[in-house]
């Protein structure tokens, strides 16, 4: 394996004094051109450990280090806007426009506007959406799949090699999340990145992934590709397995092995 | 219908550029002012809790002083810092009119724009917050771009509420000297012409829903991201304030101001030293409606240049002096206690306006009252009514000792209205002054002070010591020195106590005039 682009070593934070350990004691490597899913649940820790990994907080124990960097090290305002960043539900700025959102990084960055002005309508092709019809529109007016494409293109406007996703496609329906999940899937490897995505579905984080990555509590239970999950001895990782397993089981059953869906097939 | 065509309403109409122009400045400034102040310190207090009800503790608080009690405050704190300035720094500043309604107004104004920025800046989702973050804002874009904007639609609505409270309140900084919409309200409390006090009501109200539609129009600009509302809602208020600064710039420096007390009578004798004044071709304008420490202390920084006052009134309450003095002597002793700060006692008018003890005639026959000895008897079962400072100075401590004087109540009332509860009965005596017209009117009857325990109270011109020398001036204003005898005042009073068209202080001025030349 060759070093890899973002690495945990020891890294553990608590809130509230030492009441709460949200990470403790993680490591955690993740090679460049990989997409890594993080699984668990609520309180898991998760969403802390990615949070540590743009400086949004700062760990109590432990180094992070990107491209062989300590986090620590670098200014953190300039590392967020070297790694992009997509929220859980979107997280657009309600008063900007679509294009305003999408171009807010580069501008920060004090790129041109001429040269913003292009690179939105670039990234809205990417991202699948029509570029006159949704550039000078605001995000209320946008339905919730076509936010989250804004908030893919808002993460990569300035061309990051990393993206941290917080549960992207959690608020979705389930046609509109499987579309877009294969969609970045596909920009994940055409543009070469770097993906760690948080998610509580397991069926979500195997289909997606490369690598999935389990934690309750604030520690690492298991981390491996699918079939080596599936060795893993620890309940938990057993239990979180089963649902999709189950799920197969049944779709398996219910669906004939070379027939379309019996309802809803290609509109 | 008669109300339409009343001449006072063109001659309200006449006052409007200089009390609308003045109202705008002193409110936009407060409001200005208010402003800087405001929301810096918002902005650092929203994340500091402590910090946080302190400052809107202290904004809190000042709300509950009414406003002309802040107003007030701020005159005598001006005028110590002006002393120490002009002592330590070599610089003097006028804490008269201006500057103390300023500062009073910036502060009243705080509240609404303190509690504001912090409730809609902590009200912004802090999702959005940590998304700005997320993209890379530095914590001062993020404020910039994301949360004021946001929190905006909350902040703009207390800056709405407190340009409407400055607006109204300012109408109340008419006694300490700044001239605004307020002038025609007091003046019309006093005259008791209702004219111009609806007049100056109706302009206020007028001017603080426009301002609000102003800011309300940019408020939705920016919201928007309209231009054209933004743009029409600034070159409105921009509009206000050069309409409202062109008569300014006109005005020369070096006009004569006169100033004048809260009671008619100093209305009309203002009136008639300005016409005096402009009559001899000196331009001439008067400040109405100043608290009787106020006027004294602008009159001796040179804010205004002249004035008339009663002697027994310095006596007591410039020179805080006591002891009851003959007449004559009183004015000598004054007039050497005045030169000592620089002022010229420049000669007296020919009547006494001094309290009195007044009850109705018929009443006091029937009781057998003739003097002050006489009502103290029956003083117990009895009400007394005065104006606002009657019952805090010195004639009345002396009164009551003089005679053991001890009423079962007492009451403080509007001096117009005193006349009127006296000869209706709600009141059973009051005090009253000896140059109101009302006592004729109602047939009231003033009681005798066989113990001299009221000083004299001659009425006497009073002028700045920039002016001591002016000799344009003093031969203006020479005529009216002894020409002015108590009938003559007391008519005066009585017509300009009247609610008609020749009730205005100007026109009485000029009837007053006629009648001396004759």
């Amino acid at each position: 394996m060759t070093q890899p682009l973002i690495r945990f070593s020891h890294v553990s934070k608590s809130f509230d004094g030492e009441a709460i350990k949200a990470v403790d004691d993680v490591s955690l490597a993740v090679a460049e051109g990989e997409f890594l899913a993080v699984v668990g649940g609520s309180g898991s820790g998760k969403t802390t450990l990615m949070r540590l990994a743009n400086r949004l907080i700062a760990p109590d124990a432990g180094h992070i280090t990107i491209a062989g960097e300590d986090v620590a090290q670098v200014d953190p305002i300039e590392l967020r806007r070297r790694i992009g960043y997509v929220f859980q539900s979107g997280g657009l700025f309600p008063h900007m426009s679509i294009k305003d959102n999408i171009g807010i990084t580069p501008k920060l960055l004090g790129t041109p506007p001429k040269e913003i002005a292009g690179r939105v309508d670039e990234l809205l092709d990417l991202v699948r959406l029509d570029r006159t019809q949704h550039r000078d529109r605001f995000p209320h007016e946008l339905s919730g799949g076509q936010r989250q494409r804004v908030g893919v293109a808002r993460a990569l406007a300035a061309k990051p090699r990393i993206v941290l996703m917080d549960e992207p496609f959690g608020a979705l329906d389930p046609l509109t999340r499987d579309a877009l999940g294969d969609d970045y899937r596909a920009l994940h490897h055409k543009l070469g990145l770097t993906t760690i995505m948080i998610t509580h579905d397991m069926t979500e984080a195997i289909l997606l992934a490369d690598r999935v990555a389990v934690m309750r509590s604030g520690k690492l239970l298991a981390e491996g590709t699918p079939t080596q999950l599936s060795e893993s001895t620890d309940p938990y990782v057993g239990e979180l397995l089963g649902t999709p397993r189950r799920q197969a089981e049944r779709l398996q059953m219910l669906l004939p092995k070379d027939g379309a869906a019996p309802q809803g097939g290609a509109t | 219908m008669s109300l339409f065509t009343d001449p006072r309403w063109s001659d309200a109409l006449g006052h409007l550029p200089d009390y609308l122009g003045s109202h705008v400045r002193v409110s936009l400034a407060a409001l200005a002012l208010g402003l800087v102040i405001s929301l810096p310190l918002a902005i650092i207090a929203r994340h500091r809790p402590v910090m946080r009800s302190a400052l809107l503790g202290v904004a809190s608080i000042v709300q509950t002083v009414p406003g002309l009690a802040l107003l007030a405050l701020f005159y005598p704190l001006l005028l110590a810092l002006a002393a120490l300035s002009l002592q330590y720094l070599g610089v003097s500043f006028s804490a008269f009119g201006f500057l103390p309604a300023v500062l009073a107004l910036a502060l009243y104004s705080m509240l609404p724009v303190l509690r504001n920025t912090i409730t809609g800046l902590n009200g912004v989702d802090p999702a959005l917050t940590e998304a700005a973050q997320g993209v890379g804002m530095t914590p001062r874009q993020s404020l910039a771009m994301v949360e004021l904007p946001l929190a905006l639609p909350v902040i703009m609505a207390g800056i709405r509420t407190s340009a409407v409270w400055v607006i109204g309140t300012a109408t109340l900084s008419t006694p300490i000297g700044q001239t605004s919409l307020g002038n025609y309200i007091f003046a019309g409390l006093q005259t008791q012409n209702w004219v111009l006090v609806i007049f100056g009501c109706v302009a206020a109200a007028i001017l603080a829903l426009a301002v609000d539609q102003l800011l309300a129009l940019i408020e939705t600009g920016i919201r928007l991201r309209s231009r054209i509302h933004t743009t029409i809602g600034a070159l409105g208020i921009a509009a206000l304030v050069i309409v409202t600064l062109a008569p300014s710039f006109a005005r020369s420096g070096t006009r004569i101001v006169v100033g004048a007390k809260t009671f008619t009578e100093q209305y009309v004798l203002a009136a008639l030293m300005s016409q005096r004044l402009q009559a001899a071709s000196l331009p001439a304008t008067t400040r109405q409606g100043l608290g009787s420490s106020v006027i004294y202390d602008a009159l001796t920084s040179g804010d205004i240049d002249v004035y008339i006052d009663y002697s027994g009134t310095l006596w007591a309450n410039q020179f805080h002096r006591s002891e009851i003095l003959p007449r004559e002597q009183l004015l000598t002793e004054l007039k050497t206690a005045l030169a000592k700060q620089g002022i010229t006692l420049f000669g007296e008018l020919g009547f006494a306006n001094a309290y009195a003890l007044v009850m109705p005639r018929m009443k006091a026959q029937a009781l057998g009252i003739r003097t002050a000895t006489d009502l103290a008897a029956l003083s117990g079962n009895m009400t007394i009514a005065g104006d606002y400072e009657f019952f805090s100075r010195p004639e009345w401590a002396g009164l009551k000792a003089a005679y053991g004087l001890s009423f079962k109540t007492q009451r403080t009332m509007q001096p117009d209205f005193m006349y009127a509860a006296v000869a209706s009965g709600e009141v059973d005596v009051i005090a009253g002054y000896t140059s109101d017209g009302l006592i004729a009117k109602y047939d009231l009857m003033v009681l005798d002070d066989p113990k001299h325990a009221i000083p004299p109270y001659d009425a006497i011109m009073l002028l700045a010591p920039k002016r001591a020398d002016d000799e344009r001036l003093r031969s203006a204003l020479q005529p009216l020195l002894g020409k002015i005898d108590l009938p003559l005042m007391r008519e005066a009073n009585l017509r300009a106590a009247g609610n008609d068209a020749t009730s205005s202080p100007e026109s009485v001025a000029w009837w007053m005039w006629d009648r001396m030349k004759k």
